[in-house]
């Protein structure tokens, strides 16, 4: 606008605190520096296994350090509110229709936790035989 | 509740350019009646306690869009927010968040003004049927499939809402980008490509990381938010296809 002299209002650094949704929304993206952190710790564990018993001995007293395992609560903390936040945002993003009508989001995000479960049991049926 | 419980405490903010180097709050005690809306209490305001108070309204239905202020912090219609919700109160009312301020409670939109037509909100043809030809029909499922999007009123409260665009205010923005995918959306329409070219752009859809605050503010449940982001898996969709189709197959 022309010949009118506006204010601009600064936006503060501390935005985030506020609000709880934007303070969820903050959350939700520093959880994938912990998601990151979990595929460094798989790929450790996996190049021990891979070096033989001692290296995977050596794995596991680094594993067992209270410091790492403070860290993996804080990261298993994250990965589960980074997996709620984003299985409840799919249905945003992704328009489902069966036979034309579009799919209940209750339903779509349902299907994703059974999907978690249906992995996750194969998975510990894979570790366990 | 009786239809008026005493007054209840309005802290609202004030900017005149002429005289104040930024804006300041000002306190007004107006009546706590059951039926009224902030609007109204603005409105009692400027009519019987001080006249130079300055904001905007026109339709008091939640229609015209043109009422949107931060309310305890939220963006929200004046029109359609009651004053009862809010007791004890104060109430805080400010201006829109992310627009400059014009003068107290009125703030300048022309940025998202600019940003509209780049976004190409109209129906598109490779060829125009000719008046003799007559109407393009629709049927009842090919209207369900863009009429949400269709319901925005420009209100600006998603852009207000959203810190993405507070932070960066060369994004598009949510309603702009909702009112792409309602024409895109659209059986008569043929411009998704043209419209594609602006949103894949970074301070199109990208921009947006789905703080998802737009959606819940909306007052006429556009969703913004799932626009954008149903917007960035077909993007995505025709980049993969760019990278592996010959052009004539696209
Ligand atoms: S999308 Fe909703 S909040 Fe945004 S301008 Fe349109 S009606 Fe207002
Ligand atoms: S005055 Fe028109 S939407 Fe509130």
């Amino acid at each position: 606008m022309n010949g009118v002299r506006t204010y601009r209002r600064p936006i503060s650094t501390w935005w985030w605190v506020g609000k709880r949704t934007y303070f969820v929304f903050v959350m939700r993206e520093l959880s994938s520096i912990f998601i990151a952190w979990l595929v460094v710790y798989l790929l450790l564990m996996i190049a021990a296994i891979g070096r033989g018993a001692d290296a995977y001995d050596d794995f596991l007293r680094f594993a067992a350090n209270p410091v790492v395992v403070v860290v993996d609560l804080v990261a298993l903390a994250f990965v589960v509110l980074h997996t709620i936040t984003w299985f409840g945002l799919t249905p945003k993003a992704m328009d489902v229709r069966a036979a034309g009508r579009p799919v209940p989001a209750a339903a779509v995000i349902a299907s994703q936790y059974v999907g978690l479960v249906v992995v996750s049991a194969f998975v510990v049926w894979l570790v366990s035989r | 509740m009786p239809d008026e419980a005493g007054t209840i405490g309005l802290r609202v903010a004030r900017y005149r350019p002429d005289t104040d180097s930024e804006p300041g709050w000002q306190e007004y005690d107006v009546p706590l009646r059951r039926e009224w809306t902030v609007l109204d209490a603005l409105n009692h305001v400027k009519n019987e306690v001080d006249p130079t108070l300055s904001f905007r309204w026109s339709c008091r239905m939640g229609i015209c869009g043109s009422c949107g202020m931060d309310v305890d912090g939220t963006p929200r219609l004046t029109c359609g927010t009651f004053l009862a919700d809010f007791a004890p109160g104060p109430i805080r009312v400010e201006p829109l968040s992310n627009f400059p301020v014009v003068r107290d409670l009125v703030v300048d939109i022309d940025d998202f003004i600019q940003k509209l037509p780049r976004v190409k909100p109209w129906i598109i043809r490779d060829e125009e049927k000719s008046v003799d030809e007559g109407e393009y029909l629709q049927s009842p499922e090919e209207l369900d499939a863009y009429k949400q999007f269709s319901m925005c009123i420009n209100c600006m409260l998603c852009y207000a809402a959203c810190p993405v665009y507070g932070l960066d205010p060369d994004f598009v923005g949510p309603a702009a980008i909702a009112l792409a995918e309602r024409y895109d959306l659209d059986s008569r329409d043929q411009g998704a490509r043209e419209r594609l070219d602006v949103l894949i752009e970074h301070e199109g859809v990208w921009g947006c990381t789905f703080v998802g605050e737009c959606t819940r503010v909306c007052p006429k449940h556009v969703d913004p938010a799932g626009a954008i982001q149903r917007y960035k898996l077909k993007a995505a969709r025709e980049s993969v296809k760019a990278l592996l189709l010959p052009r004539g197959a696209r």
